[in-house]
């Protein structure tokens, strides 16, 4: 079945170009006032006032932003020759809430609690790439315990991502049940991220200097169960879809993309791994201790949907392999910086000590302050590069704070990807393309 | 794991992630310093960004390379070397302008587009600079220090403003 896939086809960085993305001519000043009626009344057509003949084989669909399938608020311009889609373009910006702006007048203390929002099914990522950010500033090492505790929690979070994500594919191709179990599976994360940090999203858990708090006793028992049951389960979706003829004949060579392409449109993650290139910035340039676990990087062929789906399914079976080593290897020991200029006392400590609450105070009304710099953090997030690149001016905020977020960087590769396929496949791609609008707006 | 179409070596040996290296730039040389990396093996833009050091003139800069108030940021990634450097260009303030580097990475259309909707940079050449994220008949550009946060009134329809 797999050897009928079409293979993308050779291309040119040119033809990347979408040109002046006005996709008509701007109308005059009658003409929108009358397209802006859903109904255009006949007296106006035979009136003359609409050039009908200027109207080609063409036809321009906007598709969203409140479109159940776009995952959020994202809008796209379809230009459509019959049910063949000719150029796409997508419209961000409905969810913008200008988080960098925002985190110029946060201290680094209070930092994850901004970034944490921007990509909502990863939040561990960007707690983790701030606070890496900024301790490549400060320049101190964080004790092991805290860098595995990350390992751990960041991974549990690309499963409930991945899970997330086939939850929603199967939503968008017609499989409700897919949707009912993918979310079931993904509680069992969240309700595990719950105990450890208090919250089941946004949880400010990973902070600059080590962890928010140590984990909950007993956690090996529960992250035993999470592997189990998710691992177990996996192979239930492989009979659900894999298998499936009517998934596979709706995911084989839909939205091929060639590797020259995706390399060219700067698309990472499980998008860029689809078309054959094995990037994994947790393999090609480790941070926190990757380079210590066992894992393989999943590489597809043809770059389609079906590719896609695949790498995140086995991607689900890769970190549940990590977060088994990360369970046996955990050692003991601190859970953050025993330094009082970043890590607050404990609250004992206050009680008893004056330099204590001197510090207890300092760190949570001014923030500690960060040597002059700029640096330039990324971390593989579930959707891929998620970069922070941080400037400081030597004071307790910083100066920029730029998200490179994944999510909006892959978009770019949805024209690419619509090109010459039915509408109908639109939904199916975008789903596959995994965009949270959260962290494409900002 | 099989080799790639694009010829990118398949397995992966581990390299201690180091520091990447920063090249300073005149804005003139720019976009052919940019060819040049590429040529040198640097395949995928991975971000692009500006900043503004309107209230941080003093910073830390190499010897011969003038402050200007605006600066472009641009990383850029070998998968095939694996490694970053990152290219600092300045902008002056009178004229924001830079060529954009979109005939050579495609990928930096939307990051040159959040550029300009963010900080004002104009990119010569760009297919279609328009706003990204801010509506499009928004006035100002948000990250910039003098964008006065808490003096624009929030703009509800059909209410009076404070105009």
């Amino acid at each position: 079945m797999s050897a009928e896939r079409p293979v993308p086809r050779p291309w040119s960085p040119a033809e990347t170009s979408e040109g002046r993305q006005e996709l008509t001519p701007a109308p005059s000043a009658l003409d929108r006032s009358l397209a802006s009626v859903l109904r255009i009344p006949e007296g106006a057509v035979e009136a003359g006032l609409i050039d009908v003949e200027r109207e080609d084989e063409t036809m321009i669909i906007n598709m969203g932003p409140q479109h159940p399938s776009t995952h959020g608020v994202l809008r796209l311009m379809l230009q459509l020759e019959g049910e063949t889609v000719l150029r796409t373009k997508p419209v961000v910006g409905y969810l913008h809430t200008g988080m960098e702006k925002t985190a110029e007048e946060l201290t680094y203390v209070q930092g994850p609690t901004n970034v944490t929002r921007m990509d909502y099914l990863s939040p561990l990522h960007n707690e983790l790439v701030f606070s890496l950010a900024t301790e490549a500033l400060l320049g101190v090492e964080v004790p092991p315990r805290a860098v595995w505790i990350r390992m751990l929690m960041c991974e549990l979070n690309r499963v409930s991502s991945h899970l997330m994500w086939l939850a929603t594919n199967g939503m968008d191709l017609g499989s409700t049940s897919m949707m009912i179990y993918g979310f079931r599976e993904r509680e069992l994360v969240l309700g595990f991220f719950e105990k450890t940090t208090g919250l089941r999203m946004n949880h400010n858990y990973i902070r600059p200097g080590g962890v928010a708090a140590d984990l909950p006793d007993g956690w090996e028992d529960d992250v035993d169960v999470i592997c189990n049951t998710v691992l177990e389960r996996t192979y239930e979706y492989d009979e659900l879809l894999t298998g499936q003829p009517i998934f596979r004949e709706r995911t084989e060579g839909v939205g091929s993309l060639s590797a020259e392409v995706a390399v060219a449109l700067s698309a990472t993650g499980p998008i860029l791994r689809s078309t054959g290139v094995p990037w994994d910035l947790r393999r090609a340039m480790p941070y926190l201790a990757y380079d210590q676990v066992d894992f393989d990087v999943i590489v597809g062929t043809y770059g389609d949907n079906f590719d896609r789906y695949s790498i995140r399914l086995n991607e689900i079976r890769e970190s549940i392999r990590i977060i088994r080593q990360v369970v046996e290897k955990m050692p003991p020991g601190d859970y953050r910086v025993q330094d009082a200029k970043v890590t607050p006392p404990p609250r004992r400590r206050i009680d008893e000590s004056m330099e204590a609450l001197i510090h207890h105070f300092k760190v949570f009304t001014e923030g500690f302050r960060v040597p002059e710099g700029e640096v330039y953090v990324a971390v593989e997030s579930p959707r891929g590069e998620l970069g922070c690149y941080l400037v400081s001016d030597g004071t307790s905020k910083p100066y920029r704070c730029h998200i490179r977020g994944p999510s909006f960087v892959n978009l770019q590769t949805l024209p690419a990807m619509l090109r010459g396929g039915l509408i109908a496949d639109a939904v199916a791609v975008i789903s596959s393309v995994d965009p949270v609008m959260g962290e494409v707006d900002r | 794991m099989t080799q790639g179409p694009s010829g990118q070596p398949s397995e992966v040996a581990v390299e201690p992630a180091t520091q990447p290296a920063v090249v300073f730039v005149h804005r003139d040389e720019y976009h052919d310093r940019i060819a040049q990396l590429k040529a040198e093996g640097y395949e995928m833009c991975a971000d692009l960004c500006a900043v503004d050091y309107l209230s941080h003139p003093g910073r830390r800069l190499p010897e011969g390379v003038v402050g200007e108030r605006f600066e472009v940021v641009v990383n850029l990634l070998s998968l095939s070397m694996r490694r970053r450097v990152r290219v600092r260009v300045q902008v002056p303030e009178d004229d924001p302008r830079l060529p954009t580097i979109f005939d050579l990475y495609p990928g930096s259309e939307a990051m040159e587009r959040e550029a300009y909707d963010m900080v004002g940079i104009v990119f010569t050449g760009h297919p279609d600079l328009t706003r990204i994220l801010m509506p499009e008949d928004w006035e100002g550009h948000p990250l910039r220090k003098d964008y006065g946060v808490g003096r624009v009134p929030v703009q509800f329809k059909e209410a009076p403003g404070p105009r």
